[in-house]
């Protein structure tokens, strides 16, 4: 079984265990309607969201049509903060980079902000294999630590759990820790949460954020939350290191105030985050807390080969949710089937090209390119097209079964010839006519168990609309 | 006057596309009654089959280019061309001009083809002024917004104003009624487990609605949607909005049998 195939068999089990998941159901349908509802609110409050959306996007297009340029300027301005940058241009070059540094600045505990890059480079399990202690610290992130699972949405991590499921998880990691009563209330569960982390926070020798932005024109690196752990984790240790994609540069802080303003809206429905933070360098003489040290892990890992092709308005992303939110698909399965780090709309557009297309052929095409994702992209990356352009590829490559491509060229061969067209159809459907006249629908199809185990198929009328015409149109 | 009638009148192919042919052929006539009412002259070619998105969205772009041409080719004598379907226009308006990018020659054809293909209820409201119908309709109505309709080409208000002058007829909107139903083409038989998920949602917004009727513009959604309300024995009734507002509902729905079950 080649690459593709076996990927393609685990897609379809990832994704029937997940329709069969009861817990990720209820999560999952609980969660539908919030973040879409919260949107459209905050959407009507800002009459001008959509000359916004526009003004964002061109920001994004400007850096990628001079990214170089910008990203070392961020570079010269980080280091004139005292900060240090480094390059990386693949997920284990980076790793490799952080995990040097953690050494040698002596670490055991390394505290962490959400950070999808990180998840991207697979730093946990390398700092762990390196022996130290990671903690997440971001509420979502924590609980999929604590069940040894990977987030399965980019903004709201353990968007697939119930609050049982999190009440069980936190009574059998917390009990050895003194918090023996099951908590039930989210609230209680917060707290319990932030009880746990704070300890932590303090003897943190490494914390490790990611970047909503980097500003170009200041040297900061920016992030957004709603729980303040990102600060705590910037802040706190002796070392901040902050990794980020190359393509989260914009030039000024007048670019951030556009973003920011469709970001949160975007992604949760509020105006803002709860905090929004930015972090220009270690420590200075006149500051009373902050880093000793200062790194800014900048990684490529496939973004700077999507610079050139047409695939760069994906390099646009704000990573704010709002098209895993509103894909009826993600809705139906949730983040974990599609695979791998990215999901949803975004995801299925970004694994095959970050991962390569051969290991991904289900992504693009489990969709109905019914455009939502689009619809509601803050940055109008039009995903679904990107999508389909994806099929397109697959197919160059022939990375599609090679009997599905054979039947649509066949069927694409008698659809250009009408007259033969409507010859062959007319027996299938007679019969199907035949079969389904009375109870107008059949129950059953050969070879179209697809449709037909779930599904009636409303039978045809038993001649076709263009000959029905014509006969007629024949005898008047 | 008669030929003063004749030469004022706007001259419209009808596309009535593949679904609607092979499987719901009263769909074509509904669409030919509705324009010639609106003061339409209509031409059927006999030269049309699909308009190639099987192809397209399976990634075959030789194929599609293909079957593009034989559409360009059967529509080039017509003033517009009319469709039945939200996203086989969008095929033709926002794909075939993509697809011939890089062909100056049939760029400029599938431009033109594009310029004045219109889905039915928005080139009966929008070119024709169409205010109202003569049709009546006894019945509680929800109507589903297809996705490429709706996002692709702005089809919303069109057919809820003309159903509004259905004499009987209540319209009701459902929640979700602009999320997809799950039908995607050949997503619906390739990831059959997510699609059902999918239209069972869709289902349970219908049924949660009230309504005895589910209307919408686009063929597969309402092959998709009457499928799965049948399997789980909903008594919805589905019509495709030209046949109402053509008034062409006294036969069976679609998916009902000629009793009427």
């Amino acid at each position: 079984m080649s690459a593709a195939a076996s990927q393609k068999v685990a897609f379809r089990e990832r994704t029937t265990r997940a329709l069969r998941d009861s817990n990720l159901q209820q999560a999952m349908g609980k969660a539908r309607g919030g973040f879409i509802e919260k949107r459209l609110e905050a959407m009507a409050a800002l009459p001008e969201f959509d000359e916004t959306r526009d003004a964002a996007r061109d920001i994004k297009d400007h850096v990628l049509a001079n990214l170089d340029g910008y990203l070392e300027l961020y570079e010269q301005k980080v280091i004139e903060n005292g900060g240090q940058v480094h390059w990386a241009r693949t997920a284990e070059e980076a790793c490799q980079i952080v995990a040097d540094i953690c050494r040698e600045a002596n670490a055991q505990v390394v505290t962490k902000g959400k950070s999808m890059v990180s998840e991207e480079m697979h730093l946990n399990s390398v700092l762990e294999a390196a022996g130290l202690k990671v903690v997440e610290t971001d509420l979502g992130e924590y609980i999929v630590q604590l069940a040894g699972e990977t987030p399965s949405h980019i903004i709201a991590p353990a968007v697939h759990k119930t609050r049982e499921q999190i009440t069980e998880l936190f009574h059998e990691h917390h009990s050895k820790l003194g918090y023996t009563d099951r908590v039930t209330q989210r609230e209680a569960l917060v707290n319990e949460a932030r009880s746990v982390l704070r300890g932590t926070f303090v003897t943190a020798d490494v914390g490790i954020t990611g970047a909503n932005f980097l500003v170009a024109e200041t040297g900061a690196n920016v992030i957004v939350t709603n729980e303040g752990n990102g600060d705590l984790t910037s802040s706190l240790p002796r070392v901040h290191i902050v990794t980020a994609g190359i393509e989260k540069v914009i030039p000024s802080l007048d670019d951030l105030s556009v973003l920011l303003r469709v970001l949160a809206r975007s992604a949760t429905g509020q105006e803002m985050s709860a905090y929004t933070s930015l972090y220009s360098g270690p420590r200075q003489d006149t500051d009373s807390e902050g880093p000793e040290a200062y790194h800014v892990v900048l990684l490529d890992n496939g973004r700077s080969t999507m610079l050139g092709g047409d695939y760069r308005s994906m390099l646009r992303c704000i990573r704010c949710g709002a098209c895993l939110n509103h894909c009826p698909v993600y809705s139906a399965i949730g983040g974990h089937a599609y695979g791998w780090v990215y999901s949803g709309p975004m995801g299925s557009v970004l694994t095959p090209l970050l991962n390569g297309f051969d290991d991904s052929v289900d992504l693009p095409n489990a969709c109905t390119l019914n455009g939502r994702c689009k619809a509601v992209c803050p940055v109008r990356i039009p995903l679904s097209d990107l999508l389909l352009k994806h099929r397109l590829e697959q197919y160059r490559r022939r990375l599609t079964p090679l009997f599905g491509r054979f039947l649509v060229r066949a069927w694409a061969w008698v659809a250009t010839r009408p007259r033969l067209y409507q010859g062959l159809m007319a027996l299938p459907l007679w019969l199907m006519r035949r079969r389904g006249r009375r109870r107008g629908a059949l129950e059953h199809i050969p070879f179209a168990g697809g449709w037909t185990d779930s599904r009636d198929f409303p039978t045809p009328a038993g001649r076709s609309f263009i000959r029905q015409w014509h006969s007629r149109k024949g005898k008047s | 006057m008669n030929s003063d009638k004749i030469k004022t009148s706007t001259q419209v192919g009808l596309f009535v596309t593949c679904l609607a042919d092979l499987i719901r052929p009263q769909i074509g006539f509904a669409a030919v009654a509705l324009l010639e009412h609106a003061g339409c002259t209509v031409r059927v070619p006999r030269n049309q089959t699909c308009c190639g998105q099987p192809a397209l969205n399976s990634g075959d772009s030789a194929s599609t280019i293909a079957i593009a041409k034989t559409v360009i080719k059967t529509f080039a004598q017509d003033d517009y061309v009319i469709a039945p379907s939200g996203s086989c226009v969008d095929t033709v308006c926002h794909k075939y001009p993509e697809l011939f990018r890089n062909d100056a020659l049939w760029a400029g054809r599938a431009r033109t083809l594009a310029a004045k293909t219109w889905e039915l209820t928005s080139f009966l409201v929008e070119v024709m002024e169409l205010q109202q119908v003569e049709a009546t309709y006894d019945g509680v109505c929800s109507y589903h917004d297809s996705c490429s309709g709706l996002r692709e080409l702005g089809i919303h208000d069109q057919p809820r104003q003309l159903l509004a002058s259905v004499v009987g007829l209540e319209l009701k909107e459902m929640n979700e009624n602009n999320v997809c139903c799950g039908f995607g083409g050949l997503f619906s038989v390739k990831y059959p487990d997510i699609s059902t998920r999918m239209v069972s949602n869709k289902c349970a917004n219908i049924g949660h609605s009230g309504v005895d009727t589910l209307l919408g513009g686009d063929l597969g959604c309402l092959l998709n949607i009457a499928g799965r309300l049948r399997r789980e024995g909903a008594p919805v009734r589905v019509f495709h909005v030209a046949e109402v507002l053509a008034g062409m509902t006294d036969g069976p729905a679609i998916g009902e049998g000629e009793s009427g079950s």
